[in-house]
């Protein structure tokens, strides 16, 4: 009876709702995607660990204890103790959280500065877009690692201190990440703008300003949510590479490429794995699933794209 | 006294088909290539034509949606081009487009309300409290239910959509609608019905319209003066009863010979015109007709005919008329 019951509603449901939202039926088609929807928990488990986790840990993210130094896992200090005798998972779940938080960070930066000067260059093409785009090409055609190696040397250079090199990291990150998306906006709005809708925005005389934020944007939401995803995980990347070279976040500030530096040392290295694995498995899985998600949300959003 | 609401003189739209530094303008398409007529107030003007005569390029150059080539239009006595951007953006409230296809033309990420109302906001006309009751209203009055107000475009189906359109373009009150085949992409059972709303929002409102069409029936129960284009001009001209009782011209009586006629018994002879209509970046010499013409002659392919009065402003070009 009750299961009589339940699909009768389940059918009823089905007919009153007569068709699902776009959202909607994106979530559907990403729900089917075993991959993407392993990676989506995946990256909510690395997100409670990074921000809930360091609340349960018993142990003071700075305090050195040089009774504990180097010690491996146990069940006091799961990942083992650095050099310092400070607890690895403690720093670990630090670490994400400061990696993490300037991954996105950098990708809403990217995506604000790219999809504007991106939309500004298509709509108003001429002078504007040629400028805008230059200046993105020419961004682009130095490869960015060098770029940002450059511009972190000149930080420590200028001994910038600790608590603000994070927020300088973010700019630096967006400073490259903005033109690839500048040029895939650019690209959506030029052809949008021959769509009738767009016609019937100047029929209607709305303002320059409506038709860019209300109508042109909103139909590249699609595309930046696939391109926001995927880049984060070239911030991430790009942040642990900068900091594994001493060039990004700085100690005592963690973050999993600082922490990554242990494998520098050969002792270390050879030695105490505990210290160097666990940074490394963070961003390697991290990576591998924002990038497995961004390519299930693109399927999801566009299943003519899907090959 | 019946009052001059547009006045259209000599117009004419070139596309330039090869773009970039080596512009020829020998290559234009010659969209629409001299044409005149008048819309007095609270008139529905019918604009009938084959697929490419450059309908909608006249609907669009006429409210200043592209730059034209040549001529003038001037819209209650002011030349439309030569507005200035104050001037332009009270146009935009006082004429409004209806669209071929009421799929493209409604932006997928705006809600019906929204769609229907940011205009009004925009220029003014109602302050942001009272939008969704005006926006209610304007709904109610194009057939649409007031639940209808926070959906999204791909829930509708093309009638409703299209009475979503009309109800975009009604909100801002105009005085003037151009509407650009509205009913062409729609099954006959909602035509009828959408050009009952639009004959009821004329006559309620005292509107005028350019009515395009493709499809000489469609116009007929609407309009009160109908132009026949070919090939960007217009070739024949009258009031909407002596274009049906008295057509001169040799591409008009083709298209009317098409036109079923309710009465059964009556006879009227088919005329099947030959070929296609030629390209409009190479079109005939003289008469741009001739090619499908059966009555043309060597005098057709030489001379360009006059587009004169035949009388009683029964407008015409052709030789033989
Ligand atoms: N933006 C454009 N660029 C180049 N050529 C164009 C453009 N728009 C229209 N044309 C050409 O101008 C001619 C007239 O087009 P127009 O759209 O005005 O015709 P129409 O009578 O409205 O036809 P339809 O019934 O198919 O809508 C056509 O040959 C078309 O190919
Ligand atoms: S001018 Fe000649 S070709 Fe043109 S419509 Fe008249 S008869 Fe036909
Ligand atoms: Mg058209």
């Amino acid at each position: 009876m009750e299961i009589q019951n339940t699909t009768v509603n389940k059918q009823k449901n089905k007919t009153m709702v007569k068709s699902p939202s776009l959202w909607k039926q994106t979530y559907r088609r990403l729900n089917k995607n075993k991959l993407a929807m392993i990676s989506l928990f995946f990256l909510l488990f690395m997100f409670l660990l990074s921000f809930v986790g360091p609340h349960f840990s018993p142990y003071i993210l700075d305090r050195t204890n040089i009774a504990d130094m180097n010690q491996a896992p146990s069940a006091a200090h799961w990942l083992g103790t650095d050099n310092y005798g400070r607890d690895v998972l403690t720093r670990l779940m630090m670490a994400g959280q400061i990696s993490l938080t300037i991954g996105i960070a950098a990708m809403f930066l990217s995506i604000i500065i790219g999809s504007l000067l991106g939309a500004i260059a298509g709509f108003y093409r001429g002078v504007v877009d040629m400028v805008i785009m230059r200046l993105a090409d020419i961004l682009m055609s130095i490869p960015g690692l060098p770029l940002l190696l450059i511009m972190g040397a000149i930080l420590s250079e200028w001994k910038v201190p600790a608590e603000y090199r994070l927020y300088i990291i973010m700019i630096m990150l967006s400073f490259v990440g903005w033109p690839g998306l500048a040029r895939l906006v650019r690209g959506q709005i030029l052809s949008l703008k021959e769509q009738p809708f767009m016609l019937a925005t100047e029929v209607l005389g709305l303002s320059d300003r409506r038709k860019i934020l209300h109508h042109l944007i909103p139909n590249t939401v699609p595309l930046l949510l696939v391109v926001a995803t995927l880049n984060v995980a070239g911030s991430i990347l790009s942040e642990s590479a900068l900091s594994f070279l001493g060039l990004g976040v700085v100690p005592p500030t963690p973050s999993w490429g600082n922490m990554m530096d242990a494998a520098n040392n050969f002792m270390d290295f050879r030695k105490r794995p505990w210290l160097w694995i666990p940074p490394g498995t963070a961003i390697f899985l991290t990576v591998v699933s924002i990038n497995l998600l961004g390519d299930g949300l693109r399927d999801a959003l566009d299943p003519k794209m899907r090959r | 006294m019946s009052e001059t609401l547009l006045e259209v003189t000599d117009l004419k739209k070139y596309y330039s088909s090869s773009k970039g530094m080596f512009k020829k303008f020998g290559d234009a398409v010659k969209a629409v290539d001299g044409v005149s007529f008048t819309i007095e107030k609270g008139e529905v003007f019918g604009l009938v034509g084959e697929s490419g005569s450059g309908k909608s390029t006249i609907g669009k150059t006429i409210l200043r949606l592209h730059d034209k080539t040549d001529g003038e239009v001037k819209y209650k006595g002011k030349d439309v081009f030569s507005l200035s951007k104050k001037e332009l953006r009270h146009l935009r409230v006082e004429t409004q487009l209806v669209f071929q296809d009421p799929f493209s033309s409604l932006n997928p990420r705006i809600r019906v309300g929204d769609a229907i109302g940011e205009a009004m906001v925009e220029h003014g006309l109602v302050s942001k409290q009272e939008v969704r009751e005006r926006v209610l209203e304007v709904m109610e009055k194009c057939g649409l239910s007031p639940f209808h107000i926070d959906r999204y475009p791909h829930e509708f189906s093309g009638g409703q959509r299209q009475r979503i359109v009309i109800a975009r373009a009604m909100a801002l009150n105009p005085e003037f609608i151009v509407m650009d085949e509205p009913v062409a992409a729609l099954d006959v059972s909602i035509q009828a019905q959408i050009i009952n709303l639009f004959s009821d929002l004329q006559r309620e409102n005292g509107l005028s319209y350019l009515f395009i069409s493709h499809d000489l029936s469609v116009v007929e129960h609407l309009c009160t003066k109908i132009a026949i284009m070919y090939l960007g001009n217009i070739v024949e001209q009258a009031s909407k009863e002596e274009l049906f009782k008295n057509p001169m011209h040799p591409y008009t009586k083709a298209l009317l010979s098409a036109v079923p006629i309710p009465d059964p018994t009556a006879k009227r002879e088919r005329i099947i015109l030959k070929g296609d209509i030629p390209s409009p970046i190479n079109p005939p010499s003289g008469c741009k007709f001739r090619t499908r013409c059966p009555m043309a002659t060597d005098l057709c392919a030489e001379k360009i005919p006059d587009y004169h009065d035949a009388g009683g402003g029964h407008f015409v070009a052709c030789h033989y008329v």
